[in-house]
């Protein structure tokens, strides 16, 4: 079966850089996200609750951001099947404020090593502000 | 309270089989702000060679801590979910996941680490379709902070 991604593997190089993408984090989006993926924990969702536990304000699912970082993945590649492997480590948290913007979520990447059969290693960093909200974060792409 | 260590290696069987729907793809696809039709059109996706709907990387987790759970809820294992966070996550896919797929998880408490008080855990999960077809395996660490102190 032929997979559609779009980025040829011949048409890249080690060292490349993945332009950044920008991705607004709104209340709204985290309780979509809590209703479609069953996590309710509340620090995601409800301020009172938040501050109660010591935390600044709602802060964003590490699975939502995981998310988003994978979104800049495979609309690079240009098919979501082309992903086949991603991890990352939550180094700092999202924290999105209630009004019109939220948060803001920087995500950008490095072609890091070019492998065997059309796949390359691309590593991810990605912002919020100042702060880098992922860290060790890595994927396995498989290019045309 | 220190993770129970008599539960390394333990495995955990799904009880019965995760339904990929497109319906759920769909909505997973849009709380994540993702408008790509190859998640909600099974014409886009036949016209990118796939047989249905395709899942967003990070889809599994809806599903891959369902077998755990039995185990992360035991009072012999000592987790206080009160003090977890989700520390790494990794994906490692053998095939895509399609709209249709039945699939059965299989979770490992693979490792247990103290790192300062905190204690590590690592969750492996054997995803494949009921007929056995491996399909992705996961990686959940969960941190549960003071536990080890």
């Amino acid at each position: 079966m032929t997979m559609a991604a779009t980025i040829k593997y011949d048409e890249v190089e080690a060292g490349q850089e993945i332009p950044a993408v920008e991705y607004q984090v709104r209340r709204v989006n985290l309780v979509m996200y809590a209703g479609a993926s069953g996590d309710f924990n509340p620090i995601h969702w409800n301020e009172r609750f938040a501050k109660s536990v010591g935390l600044p304000d709602v802060i964003a699912h590490g699975m939502f951001t995981m998310a988003e970082a994978g979104r800049f993945l495979t609309d690079w590649a240009g098919d979501p099947a082309a992903v086949v492997d991603y991890g990352v480590r939550f180094s700092s948290m999202v924290v999105v404020p209630d009004d019109e913007n939220g948060a803001t979520l920087v995500v950008s990447g490095v072609i890091e090593e070019k492998l065997e059969d059309k796949r390359v290693v691309v590593t991810l960093t990605a912002k919020s502000g100042d702060s880098r909200v992922l860290s060790k974060a890595r994927a396995v792409v498989q290019l045309a | 309270m220190a993770l129970n260590r008599d539960f390394l290696g333990r495995a955990y069987a799904s009880s019965v089989p995760y339904e990929v729907s497109r319906v759920k793809i769909k909505e997973f696809a849009s709380a994540i702000g993702d408008p790509n039709p190859i998640y909600r059109d099974r014409e886009a996706a036949a016209a990118a060679g796939h047989p249905d709907v395709v899942a967003p990387p990070t889809f599994p987790i809806e599903f891959s801590l369902s077998g755990a759970g039995e185990a992360l809820s035991d009072p012999e294992f000592g987790l206080n979910f009160a003090m977890v966070v989700h520390g790494e996550q990794r994906f490692s896919y053998q095939r895509p996941i399609y709209a249709g797929d039945e699939l059965i998880c299989t979770s490992t408490i693979a490792e247990i680490r103290s790192v300062g008080r905190n204690e590590f855990l690592t969750v492996k999960s054997d995803i494949t379709t009921v007929a056995g077809e491996p399909v992705c395996t996961t990686y959940n660490v969960i941190v549960e902070r003071g536990g080890a102190a």
